[in-house]
Parts: C-alpha cells; sequence; structure tokens
C-alpha cells in the first residue's frame, strides 16, 4: 500500500500581479486557442466566402447589370467593383459577431466559463475586453483574405484600396461590440440567433446599400443605412477601392459614427460583463 | 398476462408488414412538434416567411431596378417575378434542412427525446415521418404565407402557380428526408455545419438570381443535378405557368430524394437505438 | 406458481470485442421485485435495454411474457415502463404534457389519458407542478416524473436504471416510498442499483454482477447469510499503521478485509472481537460494529468495494 505525502506549500507561486494588470489578454489568448481548433475551417470560409459571394453576385448578377447598364457602369463602374466593398465590411461583421456573440453566450448560459474565469483575479472589463480583442484579430484575418480575393477579381481599381482594409474591420469591431453587449444580456439564446439573424442582420445586409446605392431605395427606407454601420463602412470603401464621390464631411461622419459605436459597444459590454458576473 | 391498452393496441399490428419499425402512430411525434411549437417557436417560424419577403424586395424591386427584363424559355419576365419561385424554393429547403438537422441532432445527442420515443412501442420510422411531417407543415406555411405577398404583387402570371404551394412541401418533404438521414450520421455540431457549406453555394449558384445560361455548359450540367435547382426550377415552371414533361423529372427526382432519405433514416435509427 | 416474466439463458452482450454482458442466467417472477446489483460498468444498464428491447444481444436466449425481443420489440415495449439511467423527459413540454404525449406514444386515447394524467400527477406529488416546464423541477421531481410517465401505459413491468443516483437523501426516500406502492398494486420491479442500502430495501431477490459477470443470486438476508458473518468490526489506526496493524490482528477472526482508510474484520460477535483486541494491547483510533450488508458480501465476491 503506498502512503502517499502531499507537501504543502509547494504550489507553484501565481503572480497575482501578473494576471491583474494582463487579465484580457489571457482572455483572449484563451479565445485565441479555442479558435485555432477551426482554424481550417475558419480560413476556409473566410477565403470561400468572398470567392461564392463575388462570383454568383458579383459576376454573376454583375453581368446582366452591366449589360443594362452600359458604359457608364453603377456608380462609374463594373457591378462587381461597385459590389466587392460592401462584401468586405459584410464579411467584417459576421466574423465580428461570431466571435463575439458566440463565446458570450457561452460563457454565461452555456459552459458558464466566465464565472470560473472570474473566480481567479480576472475580472469582467477583462473578460469584456479580451473577447472584443479575440474577435478583432479574426475580423483583420478574414477581412485581409477577403482584401487579397478581391484583388485577384481586380475588383480594387484605387491606389488607396489598401485603407479599405482598415474601415472594414472597424465596421466589423464597431457591430460586434454592440452585439458583445446584447449578448452579455441573454438568459436565454434559443431565440436570439434566429431573430437576431433575420430581423435585423439580413435587412441590414440587403437594405444598406449594398446591392445597389442608398440613394436608388425610395427615401422612406433610406434611413436603414444611416443606422447601419455596413452602410457607413461601405461608403469609405468605395470611396477608397475605386473613388466613389464623397464629400469630407461625409466621410468625417462615416467615420465619427463607427468610432461612436465602437465605444458605446466597448463601454457597455465591459459594464454588463462586470454586472453580470457581480450578480 | 395483463392486457392493457398498450399492449392490445400493440398486439393489434402483430404480424404486420414491417411491424418492427413502424406502428403508424407517426401522427404521435406530429403532435408532440405540434404541442412544443405552440409553447415556443412562433417567432422563428414567422421569421423563416420574412426572409424570402425581404430578398424579394431588395433583390427584386432593388437589383430589378437595374437589370430590368429576364429571359426565360423564350419570355420576357419581370426580374421579381423571375426569382419569386426560386426565393420559395430556398425557403422551402432552408426550413425543411433546420428542422431537419439542427433540431433533429439536439434531440438525439442533447435531449435524448427520440431514445424516450423508442422505448414506446413506436418504431424508428415513425419517430422519421413524424419530425418529417412536422417540416413538412412548415414548407406549407411557407407556400402559403409567401403566395399571399406575391401573388398579389403580381408575379405569379399563371394560375398553375397554386400549385407552388405543394411543391413546396414535395420539396421540403425531401430535403428533409435527406437531411434526417445525414443528421443521424453526424457527430458533432461541427460536422453539421459541413451540410450548411454545402447550402451556401447552391443557394448562390442555383439560377435563383439568374439563368444559368451565363455559367459554361459543363457547369450547367452539374448545377442542374442540384436539388436546389430541381427545386427553383420546379417552382418556377408552375408560376410562369411553363409546364411541360421536364416538371415530371424535377418531381421523381424528390420522391427518389424522400425513399433514400426515409430508408437510410429508419435504418440509422434502428442502428443507433438497437446498439 | 405461473411461469417466470423474464428468463434469461446464456444472455450476452459485445460491443465490437469487449464483453459487457457475459453469459448470464437469471429469472424475473410475476410481482416480484428484482435487483441488479454492481458497480459502474458492471453490465446493468446494458442488460436493462436488452431486457427494454431496444438493445439487441450477440448472443443467448431471452424471453419476456414469452416473447423474443428481437422478433416482437413493440409488443414486449407496450408491457413495459421504462426509466432510464439518463432522464430524457421533454424539455419542451411541461410536466402534464410530458405524461400526455407519452401515452400517445402507445397509442392511448385521449380520453383516457385525462383521467391517468390526473392520477400520475397525484403518485408522483407533482400537482402543483403540472404546468411547470420541465427544467424548473429539482432532481428527485424529475425523477418521479420519468417513474410517472413510466406507468402511463399501465405496464406489468417496470425497469428502474438507478432510479436515486444522485438524489439527496430525502428525495431517495419519498422516491423508495412510491416504489413500495407500486409493488403493493403488483407491478414487478426491475430495478438496478450501485447502493447497497437500496437493493436491501427494495429488492426481493437481487444478482450481483461485476464486470458483466453475475457473482451470486439470492434474496438480500440470504446473500449476506451465505457470503459475511452477521457483523463487521470496522477499525482505523490511521492510514500509516492500517497495513502494520491488519497483520497482527489475521487469525483473530473469520475474514479481514483491508481496505485503504481502515481494516474490516468479519465476526459473528463484533464487540466480544474489540475486546479482544484492546486486551491484545492494541489501540484502534477509531472503532465500529455494524452488521454485515450486501457491501461486504460484493466485498467478498470481487475483493473490491461497490461506490469507488
Ligand atoms: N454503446 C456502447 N458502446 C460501447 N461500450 C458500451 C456501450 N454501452 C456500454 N458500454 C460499456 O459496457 C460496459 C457496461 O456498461 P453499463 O451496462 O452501462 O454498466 P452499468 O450500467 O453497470 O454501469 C461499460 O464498460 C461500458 O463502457
Ligand atoms: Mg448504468
Amino acid at each position: 500500500m503506498s502512503t502517499s505525502n502531499i507537501r504543502q506549500g509547494s504550489l507553484e507561486i501565481v503572480d497575482q500581479e501578473k494576471i491583474i494588470s494582463r487579465g484580457s489578454l489571457y482572455v483572449a489568448q484563451a479565445r485565441l486557442a479555442a479558435m485555432m481548433k477551426w482554424v481550417w475551417m475558419i480560413l476556409a470560409i473566410a477565403v470561400a466566402n468572398p470567392v461564392l459571394y463575388l462570383l454568383s453576385i458579383g459576376v454573376g448578377v454583375g453581368a446582366f447589370i452591366d449589360k443594362s447598364a452600359g458604359p457608364a457602369g453603377i456608380d462609374g463602374v463594373k457591378y462587381l467593383t461597385f459590389l466587392a466593398p460592401a462584401l468586405l465590411a459584410t464579411a467584417a461583421i459576421q466574423g465580428a459577431i461570431d466571435e463575439s456573440v458566440f463565446p458570450t453566450l457561452e460563457g454565461f448560459n452555456g459552459w458558464k466559463n466566465f464565472f470560473g474565469m472570474n473566480a481567479t483575479p480576472i475580472s469582467g472589463n477583462q473578460i469584456a475586453t479580451g473577447v472584443f480583442l479575440a474577435s478583432f484579430v479574426r475580423v483583420v484575418g478574414t477581412v485581409i483574405i477577403y482584401w487579397f480575393v478581391m484583388l485577384a477579381f481586380g475588383a480594387l481599381e484605387s491606389s488607396k484600396a489598401w485603407l479599405a482594409i482598415p474601415t472594414a474591420v472597424m465596421a466589423g469591431v464597431a457591430f460586434g461590440s454592440i452585439t458583445q453587449a446584447i449578448a452579455g444580456l441573454l438568459k436565454d439564446e434559443n431565440m436570439f440567433f434566429v431573430i437576431f439573424n433575420r430581423f435585423i442582420l439580413m435587412p441590414l445586409f440587403l437594405f444598406s446599400g449594398t446591392f445597389y446605392p442608398l440613394s436608388s431605395m425610395p427615401s422612406y427606407l433610406q434611413w436603414i443605412g444611416w443606422i447601419s454601420p455596413l452602410w457607413h463602412s461601405t461608403e469609405l470603401g468605395r470611396y477608397l477601392t475605386y473613388g466613389h464621390a464623397l464629400t469630407q464631411t461625409m466621410a468625417i461622419t462615416h467615420m465619427v459614427f463607427l468610432l461612436t459605436l465602437l465605444v458605446l459597444g466597448i463601454f457597455f459590454s465591459r459594464r454588463i460583463f462586470t454586472q453580470r458576473l457581480a450578480k | 398476462m395483463i392486457i392493457s391498452a398498450a399492449v392490445a393496441i400493440a398486439e393489434a399490428r402483430r404480424g404486420r408488414l414491417g411491424e418492427r419499425v413502424y406502428s403508424g402512430r407517426s401522427r404521435a411525434i406530429f403532435e408532440r412538434g405540434y404541442i412544443a411549437f405552440k409553447s415556443s417557436t412562433w417567432m422563428v417560424i414567422l421569421s423563416g416567411f420574412v426572409e424570402p419577403v425581404l430578398y424579394l424586395f431588395a433583390f427584386g424591386y432593388g437589383l430589378g431596378e437595374l437589370i430590368g427584363n429576364i429571359e426565360s424559355n423564350g419570355l420576357s419576365i419581370p426580374y421579381a417575378a423571375y426569382i419569386a419561385p426560386a426565393l420559395l424554393a430556398t425557403s422551402a429547403m432552408n426550413g425543411a434542412i433546420y428542422d431537419s438537422t439542427m433540431n433533429i441532432f439536439f434531440k438525439l445527442n442533447h435531449d435524448r427525446i427520440y431514445h424516450g420515443m423508442l422505448a414506446t412501442s413506436l418504431g424508428p420510422l415513425d419517430v422519421a415521418l413524424g419530425e418529417i411531417g412536422l417540416a413538412l407543415l412548415r414548407g406549407f406555411l411557407y407556400g402559403v404565407g409567401f403566395m399571399a405577398v406575391v401573388a398579389p404583387l403580381g408575379l405569379i402570371p399563371s394560375l398553375w402557380g397554386i400549385l407552388a404551394i405543394p411543391a413546396a412541401v414535395l420539396i421540403a418533404f425531401g430535403f428533409a428526408a435527406v437531411g434526417m438521414a445525414l443528421t443521424t450520421y453526424m457527430k458533432s455540431f461541427q460536422q453539421l455545419e459541413i451540410i450548411n457549406i454545402f447550402l451556401l453555394p447552391m443557394f448562390l449558384f442555383s439560377g435563383s438570381f439568374y439563368p444559368l445560361s451565363v455559367f459554361p455548359e459543363w457547369l450547367q450540367f452539374i448545377i442542374k443535378a442540384l436539388p436546389l435547382s430541381q427545386a427553383i426550377h420546379l417552382v418556377r415552371g408552375l408560376t410562369l405557368g411553363q409546364i411541360n414533361i421536364g416538371l415530371l423529372g424535377h418531381i421523381s427526382y424528390f420522391i427518389v430524394m424522400i425513399v433514400v432519405g426515409l430508408f437510410f433514416t429508419t435504418k440509422r435509427l434502428n442502428a443507433l437505438f438497437m446498439k | 406458481m405461473s411461469s417466470p416474466l423474464i428468463t434469461a439463458r446464456g444472455l450476452t452482450k459485445k460491443f465490437d470485442e469487449f464483453v459487457a454482458v457475459d453469459e448470464i442466467d437469471f429469472d424475473v417472477a410475476r410481482g416480484e421485485s428484482f435487483g441488479l446489483l454492481g458497480p459502474n460498468g458492471a453490465g446493468k444498464s446494458t442488460t436493462m435495454r436488452i431486457i427494454g428491447a431496444t438493445s439487441q444481444r450477440t448472443s443467448g436466449d431471452l424471453t419476456i411474457l414469452g416473447m423474443d425481443p428481437e422478433k416482437f420489440g413493440p409488443q414486449i415495449r407496450a408491457h413495459l415502463g421504462v426509466v432510464p439511467q439518463q432522464d430524457n423527459l421533454d424539455m419542451q413540454l411541461s410536466v402534464s404534457e410530458n405524461l400526455y404525449i407519452y401515452g400517445r406514444y402507445f397509442g392511448l386515447s385521449r380520453k383516457f389519458l385525462k383521467t391517468k394524467i390526473e392520477e400520475l400527477l397525484e403518485f408522483a406529488q407533482l400537482e402543483e407542478k403540472r404546468n411547470a416546464k420541465v427544467e424548473s423541477l429539482s432532481g428527485g421531481m424529475k425523477r418521479r416524473l420519468t417513474i410517472a410517465r413510466g406507468l402511463v401505459s399501465e405496464p406489468e413491468i417496470l425497469m428502474l436504471d438507478e432510479p436515486t443516483t444522485g438524489l439527496d437523501p430525502q428525495a431517495r426516500h419519498i422516491l423508495w416510498d412510491r416504489l413500495f406502492r407500486l409493488k403493493e398494486q403488483g407491478v414487478t420491479l426491475v430495478i438496478t442499483t450501485h447502493f447497497m442500502d437500496e437493493a436491501e430495501q427494495l429488492c426481493d431477490r437481487l444478482v450481483v454482477m461485476d464486470k458483466g459477470k453475475i457473482m451470486a443470486e439470492g434474496s438480500p438476508a440470504q446473500l449476506i447469510k451465505d457470503y459475511s458473518t452477521k457483523e463487521v468490526l470496522e477499525i482505523r489506526f490511521g492510514s500509516e499503521r492500517n497495513s502494520a496493524m491488519a497483520e497482527q490482528l489475521r487469525g483473530m477472526c473469520d475474514r479481514i478485509e483491508e481496505l485503504p482508510d481502515r481494516i474490516l474484520l468479519y465476526s459473528e460477535d463484533g464487540e466480544a472481537l474489540l475486546e479482544k483486541i484492546y486486551s491484545a494491547g492494541m489501540h484502534p483510533k477509531t472503532s465500529l460494529v455494524r452488521r454485515s450488508s450486501l457491501e461486504d458480501v460484493f466485498l467478498r465476491l470481487t475483493g473490491r468495494t461497490l461506490v469507488d
């Protein structure tokens, strides 16, 4: 029979200071590690998504539109070129939602691993920031891949086109931070996805001047564009990728809108996470 | 031996063909779905109806403005009327796939509801038919709802169009049967995602938004073999009144899907629960 | 005496190469309460599922009410009420809807079920919860609901797989009480458990299972009589010294078992044995005299404890 001797005090020393100062990085790291499990899936989707959409709608539908629009094109360019920046921002938003909503719902309602993290010196604020940072990384990756696919399709005409990367990322993280805050409030996830997808995301996707200029929509529907990060980012993206006409005032308005949303999203996520964990 | 009502009911089926897999009571599963649905998923069902309508307005009217008319079998058709049947077919597919994959996967692996069902005198075919019945009900509701929106807009030029509703049910049946069969082989949610990965390209390239003639010959051939393309051509043929022998081909395609799907579902459920 | 309700001969179940149930023989008579006692992994649930006609045996003979479950699955299942180890209540439905729809699975009429549900809610002491969603129920309530659900078809045989695992002591006693009532009404019970007190309380007759095999069979009292002494003395010298002391104690009693934390001494008179130990100059830190239980039977048969 073995008598096991458990020595007291042999535990590794935990550096409290370090955890307290870098908590959000630890959380982000954990999230990224979780993402790495599906990294091939994520990459495959990140490449396949733009290829499929650009081919089917950009090239396919584009063939019919370009034919009927004649040499003037849509907004002065081929339909593919017109459409691509909107799809770029859409992909950023989709990626951001995946990485903010799912982990948040899991963390509070599914595995409840946020409560476990919170039992260590990591605070609610840090968990919120960590989830946000991980989603930021995913969005940047998705957008860069998308951008190169656009390049391959010949959809980038301006020398400033690379700046469409940060404006698309902005749309993603602005939207993602807001949905992260909302997800933090949810007790029951069942209905949320379907309803959020179909009643909010889908209309925003379809009516944000994505497939044709916002100005060609009936005026009573144009407000959808104004509240949609997708439209604001797309306007910037179109200016940057092919020189869509944009006044300085409007450019600043778009950026201010996206930044405000981002700041609000992060602020409320942190607050909501902290309050919920304190309960 | 004590003869309870349950025993008398089960004994009455002794000797029938397939008695071990089918007790003739799939309506009990259907009833369960109805009770569960009453108390929860109205919004989800409603939202499934909203989706094609949104697409119709965004694409049909928005893009339609830019595209103008589309040629289909020699007829010049407003763009909205061209895509409306495709959207109906797609929503029938999506509803059926959701019902038969996510939903079923959860009941199979998480809630273990089927374990409970199959511990009674029910058989696996009852379960499969009952669950698929629900998908059909949903397909029917979407069909009716969508028609109620698009017909007044003048997007169903032919009277044959009314048959688009049973066609939506048939399409939902086919996808649900095959979807459920595939789900019984899946081991994780991630594997289930694979189904969705196939659905997106199918949706984008099956001729919902423009005629297949833009594609090279060989690609057209492949696309035409895909179930969504079959579904779209079936419904479009009906709403545009382009009735021809080809429609029978599309119908047979779905009948084959139904038979094959049911066969494998039953077989698999039997294997899963008789381990 | 009528013929047995369930007869198993050489019943075997393999999962690929792994033998989960290994040529077991047993009979269950009408109206009796029959138990399968054994540790986790003994093959109890597998045996239950084979009897329940939801799993196919690999070999051997099995008849339930004179029928072979391979040929007459639906007919046999109509005679059985099943309470699986893992609750599989319908989370999307309320308490009474769970009972209702389960009855419908058997093909029972709405009219019949209307009165049956009332009866069952009362039996399961769930009248106040009738409209509650299943999720909101406590573990004990869920278990009672699962049992009530199993009774909806008025089965002759009720199969209970670990009915009280995971329940607190009070919930267990409520459940046992319900099961006694069923027994009084003549329902045949087949129960699995890895709790020896449960087996002693509920079972008229039981088989002790380990690693797919039946090790012994009989009534709880008979098994104890056959495989153990009347009393057991449990003593502790502290984990460092138990082993050394056990050597010295050998020969002072009929049988000795050394466990990691204590020593068990089997004797017809525990107190007398303890006296003897003290007078031999040994001073255990703690000592306890108790009656032999099925736990001791199991230890004797397998050299291991039931719950580890
Ligand atoms: N479906 C299965 N596939 C493979 N092995 C199984 C399966 N079900 C049970 N087993 C194995 O058979 C043995 C007996 O299991 P079980 O009957 O559940 O035991 P008990 O109910 O007594 O705890 C265990 O080792 C278990 O791992
Ligand atoms: Mg078990």
